[in-house]
């Protein structure tokens, strides 16, 4: 349970060394840089851009290349691949990298080529593919499409707008030219768009016959070859063929490529990492012979580091304390079962200075309230399955997801716990399917009780979990209050407090107002009941005096001490925010019944045993999915606002190291 | 008349008020996370969960109705067909908060899911705080639910 102690350290160092120094600080792993000196008359930054531009590039390259053979040769990946996490490779074998870079890098622009090469193909037989199509209408004509003449006749090829057939051609040519008789027109092709039309005349009449077409919107071709469109069809077809077949070849050629894919993923990790210690170089501060860089360093590898850095090279390794003015970045570090629960706090926000590690706390709280919001055994013995199957399954998993899905582990536990208390199991399914199917009711009994039968019980119950909540959060406020010696501070803002809830709960308990939800009179000795009275008082009256007790002005201290007083309103509020722990419990438990109800009602035979059984997997498949969403954002919810909201606030910024951050293979340390 | 037409009718007013409220407060978020996804499809389980955050007020609406027909007695058929007429109206009243809150909670609680995908669209990191909001509007929908279900139980 705690934020890691943080070190400065300042590294001074040959400059001839800096780039072996800094691969041994990317390979720990285990300091974040910071820039603390600017440039001066010694000291100055080197520009590395152009380099990392080259870096980037060929990584950029050899992501693009396994894209394409991603595309061309998928590779098989299951459902759950994406829990794999990363495969291992050795640190020897990514040193090599370099050496046959260069041969990665041509196989990866040859694959990158060969798509190019793919993609023009497929364009040029697109290409051809219109250019027949163009041709369609004039496929049934015999002779060359360019034809113009013959020896005593002259031939008119093109298109009319509109869809008209020989006679009506005949006719409407009849009337614009009254003296052409020697001639023969022939209908190709005939669309609603436009009719393409054969006219042969003899030479001396072919002005007169085509002004007359013209009349009627005559139009040559647009593209008019020395081929009788048939012919010429079947050729562009027999090319559209060959560039397919030279595609499809092409095609194989880039799968061929398809072992390259390890050390394309080599390649692109190799220059995603030297470009990140290009950019750290960037920044270095660097003399003739020497540069200088800061960072801070968990505390407990500080001396690793220096160890392996002084047998190596010679460098001055400074160590100090984080200074009081400045804020160490946040890494926690906590035992097994409460670092599940680590994202949790780091999606609220890292501790800032000054402010303890919530998260041991926090996280048995959370599977806590998680179980008793999803409640239900078999629900709970799903998940925790599934995830204790997963993490086993996969060993190499990225740290974030296991971290995670152990937690959806130890909450599926706790929800089996509260399943057994409450006496849930896929809701009321035993009964139902004794009932439906053997005639006989079985009930497993609830090992507490049954939430339904008596909610009333299970409220009371919620709210007091939620009062002990809260006063846990509040007495972290006044461990810190008492761990930096502000003894005045935790009288005041926590022990009063203590004394006025707790004095006005023990009040009304035994009051009238109370009897019903309880379903029975308490009474307490009037020595409790003093003692409440007084109690409460005296926390009353105290904070009303002490709370604004940095005010000089006593009117106003009194004041803002009666506005902090009315804070009880958002102490009232806040415990009843508890109540939705009895009302989720209720929704997973009603919703499986109602799941179970519609099953059973179709019937005993074979259909409907097979229905129930469709309805029971695929209903609660639903209401386990949609619950857990609700567990787990209600659960984030009592945390972060009701519990987080007595004493922390978050706003530390995370520790990032310098590391090697790769996309495909994770570096396996020597 | 008998009181189950004013009992059952409550029944509709949780189930029916409720889910479109749901309806509502889910397409709402829905149109705000197609937004995103087309964007960027990585986000698409981040918005889903965002998206999915409205739709519980319609499935407390059926959890209340589901009690209450338990209750009166139409599930399994024992229907006491001579239910006063005050008996009814109690079960319509009980029905009443998670109908009417739920309603209005998940058109609300809608919007804002709309504005937490846009902080996700954002700034992906913040996705803790960008689910407090909606959760925060639902606050109320279990209140309601609470003394719904509390009210049914007691009659």
């Amino acid at each position: 349970m705690a934020v890691l102690q943080m070190q400065k350290i300042c590294i001074c160092g040959l400059k001839r060394d800096r780039k072996a120094i800094l691969e041994l600080l990317q390979a720990a792993g285990v300091m974040e840089i910071t820039q603390e000196a600017s440039e001066d008359g010694v000291f100055r930054k080197t520009d590395t851009l152009e380099s990392r531009q080259i870096f980037d590039r060929n990584a950029a390259t050899a992501d693009h290349a396994l894209e394409v053979l991603q595309e061309y040769v998928p590779e098989e990946s299951s459902l759950f691949s994406g829990l794999a996490g990363k495969p291992l490779a050795d640190a020897e074998r990514f040193r090599n990298v370099k050496e046959n870079s260069e041969a990665v890098l041509e196989d990866a622009n040859q694959i990158l080529a060969l798509q190019k090469q793919i993609s023009e193909l497929h364009a040029s037989v697109v290409r051809l593919q219109t250019e027949a199509e163009g041709l369609t209408p004039w496929l049934q004509l015999d002779i060359p499409l360019k034809c113009g003449e013959t020896g005593k006749t002259s031939v008119l090829l093109g298109t009319i707008g509109g869809e008209i057939n020989r006679e009506q051609l005949y006719a409407a040519v009849a009337e614009r030219a009254p003296g052409l008789e020697r001639m023969d027109l022939e209908v190709i092709s005939s669309g609603p768009d436009q009719t393409c039309i054969a006219a042969v005349c003899i030479k001396e009449d072919a002005e007169q016959l085509e002004e007359a077409l013209r009349t009627m919107g005559f139009a040559r071709p647009a593209k008019s070859i020395d081929a009788i469109p048939a012919d010429y069809v079947r050729d562009l077809e027999r090319q559209a063929e060959k560039l397919r077949e030279e595609a499809a070849a092409t095609e194989n050629r880039l799968r061929a490529h398809e072992n390259s894919r390890e050390n394309l993923r080599l390649l692109s990790d190799y220059y995603r990492v030297r470009a990140q210690k290009y950019a750290v170089l960037s920044e270095l501060l660097q003399s003739e012979k020497t540069f200088v860089m800061t960072g801070f360093v968990p505390a407990r590898e500080v001396k690793g580091l220096e160890e392996k850095l002084s047998s190596r090279f010679d460098v001055s390794f400074e160590v100090s304390e984080v200074p009081e003015d400045e804020e160490a970045p946040v890494l926690l570090s906590n035992g097994s079962f409460s670092s599940a629960a680590e994202g949790i706090t780091a999606s609220f926000g890292l501790p800032a200075k000054g402010e303890i590690d919530p998260t041991a706390i926090m996280s048995v709280c959370y599977v806590f309230f998680f179980g008793l919001m999803l409640s239900d055994a078999a629900y709970g013995l799903i998940i925790f399955l599934a995830c204790f199957w997963a993490i086993k399954k996969f060993p190499r998993m990225e740290t974030n997801l296991r971290k995670s899905l152990k937690l959806f582990m130890y909450c599926g536990l706790s929800t089996l716990f509260w399943g057994v208390m409450f006496g849930g199991y896929f809701g009321d399914a035993v009964d139902i399917v004794s009932r439906t199917w053997f005639g006989r009711q079985i009930t497993i009994p609830a090992l507490w009780f049954v939430p339904l039968n008596n909610p009333m019980r299970l409220l009371i119950f919620s709210l007091l979990f939620g009062v002990i909540h809260l006063f846990l959060g509040l007495g972290i406020k006044g461990y810190m209050l008492l761990r930096d010696g502000k003894i005045m501070d935790f009288i005041c803002d926590v022990v009063l407090w203590y004394m006025l809830l707790l004095g006005l709960i023990l009040m009304l308990i035994p009051s009238s107002l109370f009897a019903p939800m309880l379903q029975m009179q308490v009474t307490f000795p009037a020595a409790v009941n003093a003692a409440a009275k007084w109690g409460a008082i005296i926390g009353a009256v105290g904070i009303v005096l002490m709370s604004a007790r940095d005010k000089k002005n006593p009117v106003l201290r009194i004041a803002l001490g009666a506005y902090d007083l009315y804070g009880i309103s958002s102490w009232l509020s806040d415990a009843l925010s508890y109540s939705r722990l009895l009302a989720l419990g209720l929704a997973t438990g009603v919703i499986a019944s109602v799941i179970n109800q519609m099953g059973s009602m179709i019937g005993t035979g074979i259909i409907g045993t097979v229905l129930f059984i469709v309805i029971f997997c695929f209903g609660h498949m639903f209401n386990l999915a949609i619950n857990l969403l609700g567990a787990y954002v209600h659960t984030c919810r009592l945390q972060y606002v009701e519990f987080f909201g007595k004493f922390y606030e978050g706003g530390g910024k995370a520790f990032e190291p310098f590391v090697r951050s790769t996309k495909y293979v994770e570096i396996k340390e020597d | 008349m008998s009181g189950v037409v004013f009992a059952l009718l409550g029944v509709a007013v949780a189930v029916s008020l409720a889910g479109m409220g749901s309806a509502m407060g889910v397409g709402i978020a829905g149109q705000a996370a197609a937004g995103v996804v087309t964007e960027d499809p990585n986000k698409f389980a981040k918005v889903l969960l965002l998206q999915l955050l409205p739709g519980t007020q319609g499935i407390y609406g059926l959890l209340v109705g589901f009690i209450a027909l338990s209750k009166i007695g139409l599930l399994g058929g024992g229907v006491n067909w001579e239910m006063t007429m005050a008996e009814g109206l109690l079960f319509l009243a009980a029905c009443l908060p998670i109908g009417l809150v739920g309603l209005l909670s998940a058109i609300y609680q809608g919007q804002t899911s709309a504005a937490s995908i846009g902080i996700v669209a954002k700034k992906p990191e913040q996705f803790g705080k960008a689910m407090l909001f909606p959760a925060m509007v639902e606050t109320y929908a279990i209140l309601a639910l609470l003394v719904s279900i509390l009210a049914i139980n007691a009659l």
